[in-house]
């Protein structure tokens, strides 16, 4: 009990005091996981609005695709994204391994699943609203998916956010690929495990609470948003 | 100068969904100026003959012609649904969307917007959110938007089939104006006082046929058909 105390007082005085360890490890937390956002929602959004409008014969298959990869525990992520990149492996040369371009890597596969589906099924529900409109006005197919994508941006900034939120507490993936190297690739999630293991409770909890309070902000934004979504406030 | 593109001429359509002939086999022929009013029980076919001349539904069997190839009527023909669709934009965007379509820059499509707004009473709705407007004045933007491309033929289903009668009164002015710049109307209404008021001329819907209708004054007045004769007076048709 009293650890937890004096680990509690000790993390807020690194907060206040802005350790520098302490930043840096969040700042690079930040880099790896707005990176990996922002690249899965360029792949994702366009791709949930592509399977949204269109019929054809594999869209089926890529939707359960989908689904089956947001099964795929990180860890096994992880694994798959190290063979890949070991020097052994076929995409060795590149020297990704234990880098934050790997740790991007993988949290990209770990969430481009969520934040399709995510978007897909919202693009979906206004599609099935427009469509009609849509069609008499006689746009193209382009126009179409800029339409949605446009009009449905808030629901699209909650499957992005939603795909943060999940990139931001990973940790078993990240270390696999990362190896959690000081300075190098040491990220909230890893460092906490690390600390932790050693007995520095303070450090820990410092990180700890930092790691809690962007998951607060991003679900209370989600929240604003899916409640301006619903009503009429666009 | 933009071709005509009537007359649009119908041959022969059916349409149908599974073993079930939803309209026709009929034939029809839309020309000149005026409003052509649609009318029939719930079920005759009215929608569906409208979305099969607009180009929204599959044709088992016919062709619809218009005087120029269809891909260059497209723009030059709009059609009001009856639930109105909205965009989730506020009332100006919601109006400039179709001029956007046509590459029209977004400051001259406003201004277009914001004057076809006031033509049908929503001047002071403009930067409000599409839903969160009265039953009214959602058919009135939708007429609006439908109304921005300056059609050269208007459809429209049942624009007030969940309208008070204000709002009713009020849109029917819409059209009437709509018809004295040129375009030609085409509308289908369970409302018989409505039909009368509009009609240059009418199509009378029965179980998916055609089996009455023509010059307003000759229809309303004396109509060849029982079931006509019954729907004008209100009656239910057997
Ligand atoms: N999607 C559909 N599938 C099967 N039948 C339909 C569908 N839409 C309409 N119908 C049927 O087609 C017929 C004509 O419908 P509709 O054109 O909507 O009539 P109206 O507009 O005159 O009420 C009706 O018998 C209706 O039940
Ligand atoms: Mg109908």
């Amino acid at each position: 009990m009293n650890d937890i105390l004096t680990g509690m007082a000790e993390a807020l005085r690194l907060i206040l005091t802005l350790d520098p360890t302490l930043i840096e490890i969040s700042l690079r937390s930040l880099e790896v996981t707005v990176s990996a956002t922002i690249i899965a929602s360029l792949i994702s959004l366009p791709l949930g609005a592509w399977l949204a409008i269109n019929r054809f014969r594999a869209r089926r298959f890529v939707i359960a695709f989908l689904n089956a990869l947001m099964g795929l525990p990180p860890v096994v992520v992880g694994l798959l994204v190290y063979v890949l990149l070991s020097r052994s492996g076929p995409l060795g040369v590149l020297g990704l391994l234990f880098t934050t371009s790997a740790m991007i890597i993988a949290q990209v596969i770990i969430i481009t699943p969520i934040i399709a589906s995510i978007s897909h099924q919202a693009i979906r529900e206004l599609w099935a609203d427009y469509h009609d409109l849509l069609i008499s006005l006689n746009t193209t197919r382009w126009q179409r998916i800029k339409a949605l994508l446009w009009d449905g941006r808030r629901a699209l900034l909650t499957a992005s956010l939603a795909g943060f939120g999940r990139a931001i507490g990973e940790v078993g993936a990240i270390m696999i690929v990362g190896g959690n190297i000081d300075h190098a690739t040491r990220v909230l999630t890893t460092a906490i495990a690390l600390e932790t293991g050693k007995g520095n409770f303070a450090l820990a909890l410092a990180l700890g609470f930092i790691l809690i309070a962007l998951a607060v902000v991003v679900n209370l934004a989600l929240h604003l948003l899916s409640k301006t979504e619903r009503s009429s406030l666009w | 100068m933009v071709a005509p593109i009537l007359p649009l001429r119908a041959e022969n359509i059916r349409v149908a969904r599974g073993g079930k002939t939803l309209l026709g086999p009929l034939s029809l022929e839309i020309a000149g100026d005026g409003v052509t009013i649609v009318l029939g029980p719930n079920g005759s076919g009215k929608t569906t003959l409208l979305r099969a001349l607009h180009g929204l539904e599959r044709l088992r069997d016919g062709e619809v012609h218009w005087a120029v190839p269809e891909p260059e009527t497209r723009k030059l023909q709009a059609f009001v649904f009856q639930a109105p669709i909205l965009m989730r934009r506020n009332v100006v965007d919601s109006i400039a969307y179709p001029l956007l379509l046509d590459r029209m820059n977004r400051g001259e499509a406003r201004d277009r917007a914001t004057d076809a707004a006031e033509a049908v009473g929503l001047g002071g709705r403009l930067s409000l959110a599409a839903a969160d407007l009265s039953g009214g004045e959602k058919q009135k933007l939708a007429i609006a938007r439908a109304l921005v491309r300056r059609p050269q033929v208007l459809f429209l289903d049942e624009p007030c089939a969940n309208l008070d009668g204000k709002s009713t009164r009020e849109i029917e002015a819409i059209l009437i104006e709509a018809r004295a710049s040129g375009t030609r109307i085409v509308m289908s209404t369970h409302n018989v006082g409505q039909a009368r008021r509009l009609a240059d001329d009418a199509v009378f819907l029965f179980e998916g046929k055609r089996i009455d209708g023509g010059p307003a004054d000759e229809f309303f007045s004396n109509p060849k058909t029982p079931e006509a004769r019954a729907h004008l007076q209100g009656d239910l048709v057997p």
